[in-house]
């Protein structure tokens, strides 16, 4: 008997709608890519099971580095920099550093404010792709006695006046328990009761109480 | 507008027998490689771009300067202290420390989550209060770990306390270290 003949179809499939597709994916990607921004004292934070994000406005961030200094920054909105720029004049003002105006502006476009207050003067004429954290001493805390935090601390009270900021604590895995707690003594007597830790997101273990409670707090 | 003629000559004209007809070439390119290349970039994006933003997680520091008769007392059967010391070592004890240090335990990080649940277990909840004492070695780490560790396993009530001399001589002893006896602390002795 004589078979049918069964036409061989080619193998090769039209590649065009797939590349379509690859390459619109690619381009969502490229373009939602936010690079991180390289920063200027790199801080490894530990990780938490808490959840809620960390707030962008209305920041006053405190930074722990590896070595325990200590650096205070403010966000990026403008509301913030001027912010920023209050408190500076308001610590200018108490401790009478003689600060010119053109030395504040300066320290306020600076990514972080990062040594004692004497040397402020300094810092402020080092150009800001120099800042590192490596570079700068910190902000003196290193003394229970003689906190130069707690004078920054009152900076930001009296820029926040009737309001307040979004105090955050960024720190370093390594930090020394010291520094930290000479930090948490400066928001203290400041009066700033309340503040937040930086983390990196953590799943809750299986089996915990808050795991079986299904809520996290925030 | 300009037109091109691309008919080869008047159309009523034969080619000429020198003329070789021009083989038709297909158009069609093999996608595959591009195809490749567009999976090859989309995999790398995805795998750099930083999906977690960073989270925050809250304190709430007690006020120092309130009054001691209106500051909670912590009743001794219903308190755990965990003290934090160097290399991420965990210490816990219950109650009050007694002076030989019978009650002194040392674990670690993941042991003392047991420790936690079992006093969160056999205490009323109204009693229970974890004291957490970090020594001057332990880390920003080690102190971010044992608070969430609170938060963890649902704890209400816990404080941030600065550790006492005796108990940080407990501690380094324990860890191998030969501290000088706090002053306050001079007839004390471990047994071990």
């Amino acid at each position: 008997m004589a078979r049918p003949k069964i036409p061989r179809k080619s193998t090769a499939v039209d590649m065009t709608a797939m590349c379509d597709v690859a390459f619109l994916l690619l381009s969502f990607f490229i373009l939602t890519t936010k690079f991180k921004p390289s920063e200027a004292v790199p801080i490894n934070t530990p990780n938490s099971v808490a959840a809620k994000i960390a707030p962008e406005t209305n920041v006053v961030m405190i930074s722990l580095n590896k070595d325990g200094k200590v650096f205070l920054s403010t966000g990026d909105s403008k509301n913030d920099k001027d912010k920023k720029a209050e408190i500076i004049r308001s610590v200018n003002s108490h401790k009478n550093l003689g600060l010119s105006d053109a030395e504040i502006s300066a320290l306020v476009r600076a990514p972080f404010i990062g040594t004692p207050l004497a040397q402020l003067k300094q810092q402020a004429r080092i150009p800001v792709d120099q800042m590192t954290g490596e570079a700068l001493p910190g902000i003196y805390v290193k003394d229970s006695t003689n906190n130069e935090l707690l004078d920054w601390m009152r900076g930001v009270a009296d820029a926040y006046a009737g309001m307040k900021p979004n105090l955050l604590l960024k720190g370093d895995n390594v930090a020394k328990y010291p520094s930290f707690r000479n930090v948490i003594d400066a928001f203290r007597k400041n009066e700033f009761f309340k503040f937040q830790m930086v983390t990196n997101p953590e799943s809750v273990p299986m089996g915990t109480d808050l795991y079986r409670s299904g809520k996290r707090e925030d | 507008m300009a037109e091109m003629d691309t008919s080869g000559g008047g159309g009523k004209h034969k080619k000429g027998p020198g003329v070789k007809k021009g083989k038709k070439l297909s158009t069609r390119v093999d996608l595959t490689p591009m195809v490749d290349l567009g999976f090859l970039l989309i995999t790398f994006f995805i795998f750099t771009t930083t999906m977690s933003q960073p989270t925050a997680m809250k304190l709430i520091l007690p006020d120092n300067k309130a009054k001691p008769e209106e500051q909670n007392k912590a009743k001794e059967s219903g308190a755990l202290t965990i003290l934090l010391g160097k290399d991420n070592n965990v210490f816990y004890y219950e109650g009050t420390l007694q002076p030989n240090g019978a009650n002194f335990k040392s674990s670690n990080f993941k042991e003392v989550r047991d420790a936690i649940i079992h006093k969160k277990q056999t205490t009323d909840t109204a009693d229970l209060v974890i004291v957490i004492k970090p020594n001057d070695e332990s880390t920003y780490k080690n102190v971010v770990d044992i608070l969430d560790e609170m938060s963890i396993n649902v704890i209400k009530r816990y404080a941030l306390v600065d550790i006492s001399p005796e108990e940080d001589y407990f501690l380094r002893k324990t860890e191998g270290e030969n501290p000088p006896p706090p002053a306050s602390a001079k007839t004390v002795t471990v047994t071990q």
